[in-house]
């Protein structure tokens, strides 16, 4: 275990094998509630929670369960960790809970969280474990807040609308409007504005990749020309 | 000697090519445009010229950033038609980003991210129309009445100041050169408990049949279909079996309960049913392509369109119903496969 190992997982987790752009995991809550920035950002922190609670604990217990049942136990844990969420954000953001309404139980069925514990808590000690399940929960949310800014801003022509659901009262202030006077193009805010703007970001995650390859090729080609030399 | 195969159709000369064939579609929906901005205005011509302006600089640069020659896929007319047919939706009073976004979002999203002319699965025009629908409902249901109802109508000065500015002369307001159209209020009216006749009878935007102004443009619709029907450009598919399912199904209703239901040469001659059936839902691309496929794609477009209407909660169906027959095309054609020549016959196991 070294240093490398750990941030080999991390950019895994939030880039090369991000949940929601490579994965596309997690669809479910993703398309749903990204109509705005808050939403996103509760409903990312609210699944990133229960994504390190629960790779922990099954990476404790990985030698302890037999692999037959390994499944219902990931899945009972899971569903304790989202039921213990649920009651948290009931009681301390009930705005947001109100407003996330059905999608925060459906965290438990949210691919991600079993598909992290399967393929990757139950065989790794419970340091890579945590570091995974931050990384892997992080990149999600980060994808849930800019999908629902991009939504936010075409669709109702404000940024971080309703912050003080989350952060308290003062946090009203946070509230931009980034287009005065805007009509609202409803587009982004129905469904299928999600699936547009999901497309968009992996579209620009790809193009983003292709154009490191090629400066990269492009950089060994002179390196090697600059070698033959 | 050994000759190259080529692959189906064998057409020895093909009677269009592309740009023929659209150029025909354009010629035959160009006496229905003339009348429909007759009746309705400025703003029709200016919402054609500027669709087919914004459809042609998106084409344009999808291309460009696709990487594939210009000169062919802009020639070809297929982003006009695609320009004509969405203004023909659009209200005649639109605000010019309304009429720009649907073009661009019709040329960039339904037909050049799906891989162009040929690759679409959906009807770019009407792509454009629903994505404007779902966003702007209000925008999209003020129609300017049609010329003998209006008091008075604008110049073209005042409709470009008011497509470019929203601005109208003083003393004037959008409600004044506005009114619901002929389906839309029938459906409301009819949803206050009212029986037809009287709904025909109280609002004058109602004519004899259908709306006011209305007639003249669907008989030329009407007429340039039968042109295309004639020159073979479309397959008499289609539009009979749209027609025909909807005429039929609005009889059914209007036999059960001729007092509260439209009558069917109402729902024929108002809204889009005559221009979806022979302009919108023949585009080769998107519809389905054996003959008994199109005519299950028909029949399938002229139902859903009388359900949207009567039952839906948009006044009318015809952008649906394409879009969702579209949908269906693919598995339509692949249950209609015409049988081979030699196989599947009656003794054929």
């Amino acid at each position: 275990m070294n240093d490398n190992r750990y941030s080999e997982i991390a950019r895994s987790g939030l880039w090369s094998n991000n949940v929601a752009l490579v994965q596309i995991l997690g669809l479910c809550p993703l398309l749903a509630v990204t109509s705005t920035t808050i939403n996103g950002l509760g409903l990312g922190l609210a699944t990133t929670l229960v994504l390190v609670a629960s790779n922990l604990i099954v990476s404790w217990i990985r030698n302890v369960v037999r692999p037959e049942i390994r499944l219902p136990a990931f899945v009972i844990i899971i569903a304790s960790l989202v039921t213990a969420i649920e009651l948290a954000m009931n009681a301390w953001f009930h705005d947001l809970f109100n407003i996330l309404g059905i999608f925060i139980p459906l965290i438990v069925t949210n691919c991600a969280i079993l598909g992290r514990a399967e393929s990757f808590a139950v065989k790794n000690t419970p340091l890579p474990a945590l570091v995974d399940a931050l990384a892997m929960g992080i990149g999600f949310t980060a994808v849930l807040v800019i999908l629902g800014a991009m939504r936010e801003v075409i669709g109702f022509g404000t940024l971080f609308a309703n912050a003080h659901l989350m952060f308290g009262d003062w946090a009203s202030a946070l509230t931009v409007t980034v287009l005065e006077d805007y009509r609202g193009f409803l587009l982004a805010i129905l469904p299928p504005g999600a699936f547009l703007g999901l497309g968009v970001l992996i579209a620009l995650k790809n193009l983003i990749e292709a154009r490191g390859k090629r400066i990269s090729t492009r950089e060994s080609r002179t390196a090697a020309v600059a070698q033959g030399r | 000697m050994f000759r190259k195969a080529l692959s189906s159709p064998y057409l020895h000369n093909p009677p269009f090519s592309t740009q023929g064939m659209m150029f025909r579609v354009i010629l035959a929906l160009l006496p229905a445009a003339a009348v429909y901005a007759w009746q309705f205005g400025w703003g029709v011509v200016i919402n054609m010229l500027l669709a087919t302006g914004v459809a042609l600089l998106c084409e344009a640069a999808m291309l460009r950033l696709r990487g594939r020659p210009l000169r062919p896929a802009i020639t070809d007319g297929s982003a006009i038609l695609t320009a004509l047919l969405l203004a023909f939706a659009l209200p005649p009073l639109t605000p010019w980003w309304l009429t720009a976004t649907g073009a661009a979002f019709a040329i960039v999203v339904a037909k050049h991210l799906y891989g162009g002319l040929g690759f679409n699965p959906f009807n770019p025009a009407m792509i454009g129309y629903v994505v404007l629908l779902v966003s702007f409902p209000r925008e999209l249901t003020l129609w300017s009445l049609p010329m003998q109802l209006a008091e008075y109508s604008l110049d073209l000065e005042a409709t470009l100041k008011y497509v470019f500015g929203s601005a109208l002369p003083a003393g004037t307001t959008i409600d004044a050169l506005t009114a619901a159209t002929p389906l839309d209020s029938m459906k409301t009216q009819l949803g206050l408990g009212l029986a037809t006749a009287e709904i025909m009878a109280s609002r004058a935007v109602f004519g004899p049949v259908g709306g006011v102004g209305w007639i003249w443009i669907n008989l030329l619709l009407l007429a340039g279909g039968l042109w295309m029907i004639y020159r073979r450009i479309i397959s008499w598919h289609i539009p009979v079996a749209t027609l025909g399912s909807l005429l039929a199904i609005a009889t059914i209703f209007f036999v059960l309960d001729p007092r509260h239901t439209p009558s069917p040469l109402f729902h024929l001659f108002s809204g889009a049913a005559i221009l979806g059936a022979f302009f919108i839902a023949t585009d080769p691309v998107t519809a389905a392509t054996t003959n008994r496929g199109r005519l299950w794609y028909g029949a399938g477009i002229g139902i859903l369109i009388y359900v949207i209407r009567s039952w839906g909660g948009f006044p009318d169906g015809v952008a649906f119903a394409v879009l969702l027959m579209n949908m269906a095309a693919p598995t339509i054609d692949h249950y209609t496969k015409p049988r081979v020549y030699g196989h599947g016959g009656r003794d054929d196991g």
